[in-house]
């Protein structure tokens, strides 16, 4: 019944959407959906902010000030789950959900209904984990790795709560990655080849397949933990003939493909966005189709190198180091081709180009930091210190959230119809620029000082590393307010965009007028 | 307009196939790892079963360092301790060491050893004929035990290992342990 009169509505006003409420919770909408994603992302990711401005005033100086090392703890836990599963994660299956369609020329996602439930439980695991930090106990606390026997034998009895949110934001992340499979492989406009897809497009499709394969290892890690502490099961627990090495084994089993599910989008987005304002098409488009296609593949092969200090053969140390430094390989490829593109080009510095020519500086530094790293027999001096928590920052937050704010500023007149407040958003750029570096780059320095990671205090000579640290953190992340100001301000109004606002840009999205209108695509376009 | 397009069913189903697969790969994880660490002798393990002792001759002309190290795990309370910090064996030549455990508490209590051998790969060439680590041990309170260990190397143990360690941690059991299977142990022994 309700679908008859739906679509009556449909043939009369094209672009109906149901009102208030209403629209949000039962939309079906890819775009509806995109933007919801995208918000519920922009919240998690000042949530996590919050704890990790929480955890660097209390780094601010040595010995314990603000707050309690078991609270501490639980900061850096939480801070961690909810940046990769709650800021990142959404924020590129949203990118997905909003862009995929228009740029392969499909109406909607292909499961539009199931598109829905894997954005709708999402919040109430994320209700579920921070609910857990209220628990008598407190939430989790034992890093986001959840090693065994810490979140086992150690951790808090509201540790089954933690042990949900994850399934939840688990079966969420599957049902998103499906989806973008399904759209991507059975939806796309006539004429549109896999070879001519967008990159995004391209290193989505490898990053929905990256989740399928290792978001249910996750599940089942939690499963155990769930198991082991609550029912007397014994795979990580010694005394009953478990393994508390093997946890750390099925753990980065699917920890390392998630580092590239992390950053895949993210040279899908930069590959768009370089061409566009260097006027130029991308140099190698083939070459990084395989490249990324190789990162994936080599991504099973290397987990090990998480764990070199738990006692590995030599020979497994060798072949997991040779195997961490191959993906250089691949990803240098990619460098290479975005710098050739910009070889010659005519090139311009919209905020999204800013964004984009950041990444490829920072991300590359957090690359060879990681190549660092994966050289075994100096990764025991490395390993555990502030020098890994530098190299994972530059490749996530100058990586992959650089990318995501590149990305917002690059769509936002498709998706809003507005301009942004270039000057807004240019201040933006340039103070996070230069906060995230002084909050990250003297890190490298405390690690190879020898300055653990993950604890509330410090031997006194970390003290002025760490001060300037915290005045980078604070600066960073106040300078994301900006960045909220600039799009609730972009929505709100601003100068007329155009269809396509960036004259180098390329795309279908850009053939459908600004705002993209509720439905796009009803008849698929012709591609030539 | 959609009956143009490939059916969507077919590929969701494979897809679920897939998740349902990894889930079940994730829990296949655990009995490979064990299968993996018994053949490589990865992790330090060493086999749950007793080794049956074969004739072999012994290796007069190599000297190789046997360590033994206990320690506690987490809440229990025992005095557990070898009877040598250290022996000096020929491979091939059969060994005993005791190891000396007291339960100083006013309740029975039940323990299970828990070896690892250092370095890794030594762990394939240490054979135990008998060890207390294969059982339980229980100890009625305030008693105490010596419990052997009888041990040999093969003589094909590699060159470059001149030393190996052998730890015990010994956990306590008893919260998994019920009253009755507790006086059934007690009475064995």
């Amino acid at each position: 019944m309700s679908t008859t009169v739906e679509e009556t509505h449909h043939d009369t006003h094209h672009d109906h959407k149901p009102s208030g409420i209403g629209r949000w919770l039962f939309t079906t909408n890819h775009k509806d959906i995109g933007s919801m994603y995208l918000w519920f992302s922009f919240i998690m990711f000042l949530t996590g902010g919050a704890m990790a401005m929480v955890i660097r005033a209390e780094l601010f100086q040595p010995g314990l000030q603000l707050v309690e090392p078991h609270f501490f703890n639980q900061m850096t836990t939480v801070h961690g789950l909810i940046m990769v599963f709650g800021a990142v994660m959404p924020a590129f299956t949203g990118l997905a959900n909003w862009m995929i369609p228009m740029m392969i020329g499909a109406p909607d996602m292909a499961l539009p209904r199931m598109n829905n439930w894997s954005f709708w439980i999402l919040p109430f695991a994320f209700i579920i984990l921070l609910g857990s930090l209220f628990m008598e106990g407190g939430g989790p606390a034992f890093g986001w790795t959840f090693y065994a026997p810490l979140s086992t034998t150690y951790s808090s009895d509201s540790t089954a709560l933690f042990v949900f949110s994850i399934h939840i934001m688990g079966i969420s992340s599957i049902m998103g990655a499906i989806n973008v499979i399904v759209t991507i492989m059975n939806m796309r406009a006539p004429g549109m080849n896999y070879m001519k897809m967008p990159l995004f497009v391209w290193t989505w499709l490898i990053t929905a397949f990256l989740l399928i394969a290792v978001m249910p290892v996750l599940a089942g890690a939690v499963t155990m933990v769930l198991t082991d502490k609550y029912f007397g099961t014994s795979f990580f627990d010694a005394a009953g003939g478990g393994d508390p090495v093997m946890f750390q084994h099925i753990f980065w089993f699917f920890g390392h493909p998630e580092v590239y599910i992390m950053i895949l989008p993210s040279f899908g987005i930069i590959s768009a966005i370089i061409p566009a304002f260097t006027r130029k098409r991308l140099f190698g488009y083939a070459s990084m189709v395989y490249a990324t296609a190789a990162i994936a593949l080599l991504s099973f092969l290397v987990w090990a190198h998480h764990m070199f200090t738990t006692g590995m053969p030599v020979f497994a140390e060798l072949f997991f180091m040779y195997c961490t430094m191959l993906i250089a390989v691949p990803t240098g490829v990619k460098i290479f081709n975005w710098v050739a593109t910009m070889w010659r080009g005519s090139m311009t510095f919209e905020t999204p180009m800013l964004f984009a020519l950041a990444f490829v500086i920072l991300f590359t530094i957090g690359g060879f930091s990681g190549l660092m790293l994966a050289i075994t027999p100096v990764d025991f001096q490395y390993h555990d210190t502030y020098f890994v928590v530098a190299h994972f920052h530059y490749v996530l937050v100058t990586g992959a959230i650089f990318s995501i704010m590149a990305a917002s500023y690059y769509w936002l007149p498709k998706w809003t119809g507005h301009m942004y407040d270039t000057t807004l958003a240019k201040t933006h750029f340039w103070t996070s620029l230069i906060s995230v570096n002084v909050l990250f780059f003297p890190m490298h320095f405390a690690g190879l000082a020898g300055m653990p990671r993950r604890i509330p205090d410090y031997a006194t000579q970390f003290a002025d590393i760490n001060q300037i640290a915290s005045i980078g953190g604070f600066a960073f992340g106040l300078s994301q307010l900006i960045f909220l100001w600039v799009v609730i301000k972009c929505v709100k109004g601003g100068e007329k965009a155009e269809a396509k606002p960036w004259d180098g840009a390329e795309g279908l999205e850009w053939t459908v007028p600004s705002p993209a209108p509720y439905h796009t695509f009803e008849k698929p376009p012709k591609v030539e | 307009m959609s009956d143009q397009r490939p059916d969507n069913s077919i590929l969701v189903k494979r897809l679920l196939l897939t998740v349902a697969g990894m889930f079940a790969f994730g829990f296949a994880l655990v009995p490979l790892y064990d299968v993996f660490c018994e053949v490589t002798g990865f992790n330090g393990r060493t086999s749950n079963e007793a080794a049956v002792y074969q004739e072999v001759e012994v290796d007069e002309s190599r000297t190789v360092n046997v360590q033994f190290i206990t320690r506690n795990a987490k809440g229990i309370p025992w005095k557990f301790e070898p009877s040598t910090k250290q022996v000096k064996i020929h491979p091939g030549e059969v060994k005993v060491v005791n190891f000396l455990a007291s339960n100083p508490t006013s309740s029975n209590m039940v323990a299970q050893a828990i070896p690892s051998v250092a370095p890794a790969e030594a762990s394939l060439y240490l054979n135990k004929v008998e060890c207390f680590c294969f059982n339980q041990q229980p100890l009625a309170a305030g008693a105490d035990t010596e419990m052997p260990m009888q041990f040999y190397l093969d003589p094909d143990i590699p060159d470059h290992i001149n030393t190996l360690t052998l730890s015990y941690t010994l956990y306590d059991m008893t919260a998994n342990t019920s009253a009755e299977q507790m006086a059934q142990l007690l009475k064995t022994e």
